[in-house]
């Protein structure tokens, strides 16, 4: 099944290129890691995908991107409603200054999920168990979330982000602040959530490409060279440059 | 080679060590002028807290202040105190001429008609017996009491005579003089004579201004300061507005004066003297300082916390009330403390919308002519007479101490709540 359907997106910042011409396909409920060299645009794809380039003011973004057959490029579409939908976390860990619990449940409460206090109650415990925090901070929920470690803080942006529910999940370099404890646990959680989540992810390391991922999709001065499935492009990739890549001669 | 190297770094050594010499002469200045401007300001204001008394003998002689037998509370109001007032002072000398009679007189303040009468009214059992009533000394026997009047000029160029300073002597030397602490500085409104004179109508001026000033210029500059830095588009425009911004900042506070003279007086016709105009002219130059402050505050917000809650699905409203600006209110408020210190010590603008009327009654409301402190300190520190030489220095220890507490203030605000950003 295809989730994500990306049709001919240009990106611009103000005169500048960076995207040119990206077609690609997301499979639902698996992993799919974009790859390549820094400043290559995969980071400003997946901020397509969930409109979060319109906070750059000279960015501007064209083409078609339909999730579920509907064009989030579309002037009907509803932003608030799309990030409903399309979860992201960010490369570093940025969980609101405020207690643990009021960042699990900040999204429902701006989207109105929760009729009770008790439902908030459910929603909180199942996102941090879904996270596999719960059993580290149950006994701390008001506590800030910024006393946390570096990986906790992560795994409570992931809990944040499933709190409503979302359909595809979209990772900027979750780990790349992470230790590699850290880092293995938030592989193993991704592991568990494409079960019932999309998921997109951004990663410098080949390595984690290869271990979480189901596609991969290789990125290289702001165009596709290649995807497929990530046996396919790390074992018997079709173009030189990935080759090269993935390798290690360059990037 | 080897003993070169030793050279330089011995050269390194000596070079920071002056540069450290320097640095701490540079503090240690900055300190000696701050300790010599408060010695000063304390060594001479701390006399006007405290009041001197002369403790004279009243006979409350029914005769004499026109009463009839068992009068009632509305004819003790009503009646007649100037001749027992006079008599008491007049007997400290029975023996003076006329000439000696006015000067005793004029060794108490004018007030003290009044302060008989309110001895009375308070008992009114007094009627026909005699108590000694303690009255306010007039303001050049108050600086001699204290210490502060050159007894050894000569006469002619002293405002107390010989006679004068014989009688008060004498006073002083049967215990009759006494100095307690000046309430009526704190409960007074300003008054040509010194010793009656007290900073509360210029402090309520001021507190009344500060809150006009805060109540218009914390909404509309905190307002302008999210719309400029959360939603306004950045181009040429804003780009100008924000110049424009801080060249209103820089503005000297004398021209903001004179645009609430033209603009708040002469079109508006809001009334002359009063906190409300004062408050509106300062609101006008606090306005630059907390929109600054507020930016500041808001830019101070990492970007990922916006991005955080954008992600989350939440309007650029949300994003801004639950999360930047409640994370930008510390800084806000603390330069919001910071510009209303710097709007309560301001005279200038307020000397131009005639805040500098000679105001003898209290403020009730911003509506009701008033001074504020600076320019109370302004006023007392123009007039002639002695008494008011300490008054200055009292007044300005009182501004400083509001100054001083509101900027710790701030600065509590600001190390208690602010975030820290790793």
């Amino acid at each position: 099944m295809i989730k994500i359907k990306a049709k001919d997106v240009d990106v611009f910042y103000g005169k500048k290129q960076a995207l040119f011409n990206i077609s690609l396909d997301i499979e639902e409920n698996q992993v799919t890691a974009l790859i390549g060299p820094s400043g290559c645009g995969k980071s400003t794809f997946l901020r397509c995908l969930n409109r979060m380039n319109d906070v750059i003011d000279i960015c501007s973004v064209k083409g078609e991107i339909l999730i579920n057959d509907f064009n989030i490029n579309d002037k009907g579409c509803d932003v608030v409603r799309l990030r409903e939908k399309i979860g992201m976390v960010f490369q570093k860990p940025n969980p609101f200054p405020k207690t643990l619990y009021e960042n699990v449940s900040y999204g429902p409460t701006i989207h109105g999920i929760a009729q009770s206090k008790q439902e908030m109650d459910e929603i909180v415990e199942t996102s941090l168990k879904k996270a596999a925090l719960w059993e580290e901070v149950k006994d701390r929920l008001h506590e800030p979330g910024t006393g946390l470690s570096g990986g906790q803080q992560q795994r409570l942006c992931i809990a944040r982000a499933i709190s409503v529910r979302p359909e595809v999940i979209l990772m900027d370099e979750p780990c790349s602040a992470l230790d590699p404890i850290a880092t293995a646990q938030i592989e193993e959680l991704i592991d568990e959530l494409k079960k019932e989540h999309t998921i997109i992810i951004v990663t410098h390391s080949m390595a984690q490409a290869a271990r979480v991922s189901q596609n991969t999709g290789f990125f290289h001065l702001g165009q596709l060279i290649e995807h497929g499935s990530t046996d396919k492009i790390f074992k018997n990739p079709d173009n030189k440059k990935t080759q090269d890549y993935i390798t290690g001669r360059f990037g | 080679m080897n003993k070169n190297k030793e050279q330089l770094l011995n050269k390194r050594y000596k070079a920071e060590q002056r540069f450290r010499l320097y640095g701490q002469s540079a503090i240690f200045m900055a300190l000696l002028f701050l300790t010599i401007f408060i010695f000063k300001i304390f060594s001479t204001g701390y006399s006007a807290f405290q009041k001197t008394w002369l403790i004279v003998p009243v006979n409350f002689d029914a005769e004499l202040m026109m009463l009839d037998e068992n009068p009632t509370k509305q004819d003790i109001e009503d009646a007649d105190y100037y001749e027992i007032a006079l008599q008491s002072m007049w007997n400290l000398d029975p023996n003076a001429n006329e000439d000696q009679q006015n000067q005793l007189k004029r060794m108490v303040s004018y007030f003290f008609e009044r302060e008989i009468k309110q001895e009375l009214l308070k008992d009114p059992n007094l009627l026909g017996k005699t108590k000694e009533v303690y009255l306010t000394a007039s303001d050049d026997l108050d600086q001699v009491f204290k210490g502060n009047y050159p007894r050894d000029l000569p006469e002619d160029q002293r405002r107390v005579s010989d006679y004068q300073l014989k009688i008060f002597d004498q006073l002083v030397a049967n215990g009759n003089v006494e100095s307690k602490f000046n309430i009526s500085f704190f409960t007074n409104a300003d008054s040509r004579e010194a010793e009656l004179a007290g900073i509360a109508s210029s402090f309520m001026g001021s507190i009344f201004s500060i809150l006009v000033c805060l109540m218009i210029a914390f909404p509309v500059a905190v307002l302008a300061a999210i719309y400029l830095e959360e939603f306004a588009p950045k181009n040429r425009f804003t780009d100008f507005i924000e110049v424009n911004i801080n060249n209103l900042a820089a503005v000297p506070s004398i021209v903001f004066g004179l645009l609430g003279l033209g603009v708040l007086l002469a079109i508006f016709q809001l009334p002359r003297s009063t906190p409300l105009v004062g408050g509106i002219t300062l609101s006008l130059m606090t306005l630059p300082t907390i929109i600054i402050a507020a930016r500041a505050s808001l830019k101070a917000v990492p970007p990922s916390i916006r991005e955080a809650a954008l992600a989350m699905g939440a309007s650029r409203m949300q994003t801004t009330m639950h999360h930047t600006v409640p994370l930008s209110m510390p800084g806000t408020l603390s330069g919001t403390i910071i510009g209303l210190a710097q709007a309560l010590g301001e005279t200038a603008p307020l000397i131009l919308i005639g805040m500098v009327a000679f105001v003898n009654t209290i403020p009730g409301s911003p509506m009701d002519p008033a001074a504020s402190l600076p320019v109370q300190i302004y006023i007392w520190a123009e007039s002639a007479e002695r008494g008011f030489v300490e008054k200055v220095s009292a007044c300005i220890m009182v501004l400083l101490s509001f100054l001083i507490i509101m900027n710790l203030f701030a600065q509590i605000i600001r190390h208690k709540f602010e975030k820290k950003w790793s």
